[in-house]
């Protein structure tokens, strides 16, 4: 604390920094709360950032100076650079990885504090300040190595899940460690040697906390992981004695647990339960008779050109096929032959809730095109055609029907009681919850078999083709 | 050295503001906060910062070494997919209006 104590004009004006940038943080949360102000929230906080980081120079002085420039460069120069070209459809496992630096960022200085207490000669801190850096550095540990296992699963680097027998006694168990090697830190003995037991207990649960997750449940898991870091940053902060780290990363810590609640809410299902009950890792639910009913383009675009009212069912696969552009020339197409159309977005559609949004804003789809779940379920009945492209679990009408389901009582879009469901898909394999879906041998579902793109590529030119055989 | 109960009152008072700065957000914008947010504790480069400065071991220079370079990674990571997400909106609001 030596550094910080010193009060010379320059760290007065540093501190003052904190201040205004802890400010800009807020004022950028608050902005990114609104469509209308969002872009303006970000800079923000940006700047809010700037001027924290250069200010802190102010107060390190020339202490380890080139360490610390050489690891900002090192630490900006490729995330900065691969952020700007990765992919949309890559942003939720991005957000899961840049998480998770903060949490190691977090466990770093915790592990810095704590190894700095176990010098001899070194006065132990007060028993405040050692039992936040010890749960800081646990909760940044596990934030972690969950949101790499997170980043991993996203990115398709690693299978949905890993379980095994005894698994949640298991990792129960490494937890109580966890904690246990924490105590013995806090009330018992600063000891090297225990504070490397500690951090690798930590990190392991971290794993095997995320090991078991589905895919489905990711959203949440990563809103919690990030809420996670908010708080080890908080923690830490007071055990370094810095204000800012601790209103911003408590403010990030209730924002991200209120969040993680409207989402796992959204997606009907307890925090506990995506922690604890191995998401899509249970039963199989009841096996599906009758057979999935093959259509060609032509016969797909014949339906859409006898409608009259469209809804269109978006998901992961229309991400990954990078089909919402041509979805939306469809789109167009169809609503300049005078139907109605709308997009039905699921909360959790795609890989976190508002992904399907963010992609159909890049495509250009105007916002009154888009429905909520809960505006657009009564409007099923009334619709003539439904296209489902690469939605899966979130149209699985056996989460409303089959009890034996994993997915029983999630809250799903009732694209069955369209009169005419037209489902886009690759081939016949099930979502990336691994569950069969009934929507997919209903009597008024057909699967055009094809890449999202291709398939609309052919909706669009036999749309045009019957549109001329018709006299139009 | 912050004072315990003053500290408290700050975790109480932060916690407060995080829950209600975003209480109304739209379903269309969790995936831009969460961004947004996970940008924000970038901070912890700042913290990183200081202990690196501090750091007098080589062991004490090298963990806030590694912790300064993830503490700069979230935080310009997080800023740059924030505000490429947050980008899309506009043409969109645009085109909506125009």
């Amino acid at each position: 604390m030596s550094a910080m104590d010193t009060p010379t004009l320059l760290v007065t004006l540093a501190k003052a920094s904190y201040l205004l940038a802890a400010a800009l943080f807020i004022l950028g949360i608050k902005r990114m709360s609104s469509p209308v102000t969002a872009r303006a929230g970000i800079k923000w906080a940006g700047v809010g950032m700037v001027i924290a980081t250069l200010a802190t120079f102010a107060i390190t002085g020339a202490h380890n100076v080139g360490w610390i420039v050489a690891g900002i460069a090192i630490g900006v120069i490729p995330t900065w650079l691969w952020g700007k070209k990765v992919a949309m459809t890559d942003m939720p496992q991005m957000v899961a990885l840049f998480n998770g630096m903060g949490g190691g960022s977090a466990a770093a200085i915790g592990a810095g504090e704590l190894l700095k207490y176990t010098h001899a000669g070194v006065a132990a801190p007060p028993l405040a300040t050692l039992a936040l850096a010890v749960i800081g550095a646990l909760i940044g540990s596990i934030s972690m190595t969950g949101s790499i296992i997170a980043w991993a699963k996203l990115d398709g680097r690693m299978d949905k899940r890993f379980t095994f027998g005894g698994q949640q006694f298991f990792n129960f168990a490494v937890f109580v460690a966890a904690v246990l090697a924490g105590l013995a830190l806090v009330f018992w003995k600063l000891d090297a040697s225990l504070v490397v037991v500690f951090f690798l207990l930590a990190l392991a649960f971290g794993v095997l906390m995320t090991l078991p997750i589905g895919g489905a449940d990711m959203p949440v898991v990563i809103s919690l992981y990030n809420a996670f870091t908010g708080l080890a940053v908080a923690f830490e902060g007071y055990a370094m004695g810095i204000p800012s780290l601790i209103v911003a990363g408590m403010v990030v810590g209730a924002a991200g647990t209120y969040l993680t609640q409207l989402m796992a809410k959204a997606m009907n299902r307890p925090i506990s339960g995506v922690l604890f009950s191995n998401f899509g890792g249970g039963g199989e639910g009841t096996a599906i008779a009758g057979s999935q009913k093959p259509i060609e383009a032509a016969d797909a675009a014949s339906l859409l050109y006898m409608a009259d009212k469209v809804v269109i069912v978006p998901g992961y696969g229309m991400a990954v096929a990078q089909a919402q552009h041509k979805i939306w020339e469809l789109s167009q197409a169809l609503i300049k032959a005078g139907k109605e159309v709308k997009f039905a977005i699921h909360p959790v559609a795609g890989r976190m809730p508002g992904h399907m949004n963010v992609l159909l804003a890049e495509a250009g789809v105007p916002y009154d095109l888009i429905a909520d779940m809960d505006d657009i379920n009564p409007e099923f009945k009334t619709t003539d055609v439904a296209i489902v492209i690469g939605a899966n679990d979130v149209v699985n009408p056996a989460a409303k029907t089959d009890k034996a389901s994993p997915i029983f009582g999630m809250p799903i879009l009732d694209v069955v009681d369209a009169k005419q469901v037209i489902v886009i898909k690759r081939g016949k394999g099930t979502g990336f919850a691994g569950i069969e879906n009934a929507l997919f041998y209903a009597d008024n579902t057909r699967m055009l078999y094809a890449d999202g793109k291709d398939a609309a590529n052919q909706l669009i030119s036999e749309l045009k083709a019957v549109e001329g055989g018709g006299g139009h | 050295m912050i004072d315990g109960f003053l500290a408290l009152y700050i975790f109480m008072l932060a916690a407060f503001t995080g829950k209600e700065i975003i209480g109304r957000v739209p379903v269309i914008l969790h995936t831009p906060l969460m961004s947004g947010s996970n940008f924000v504790h970038g901070i912890v480069l700042v913290g990183a910062m200081i202990a690196l400065a501090e750091a007098t071991t080589p062991l004490g220079i090298a963990i806030g070494f590694v912790g300064v370079i993830l503490g700069a990674g979230n935080a310009a990571g997080g800023y740059v997919v924030t505000e490429r997400m947050l980008e899309m909106f506009k043409s969109s609001k645009g085109e909506k209006k125009a």
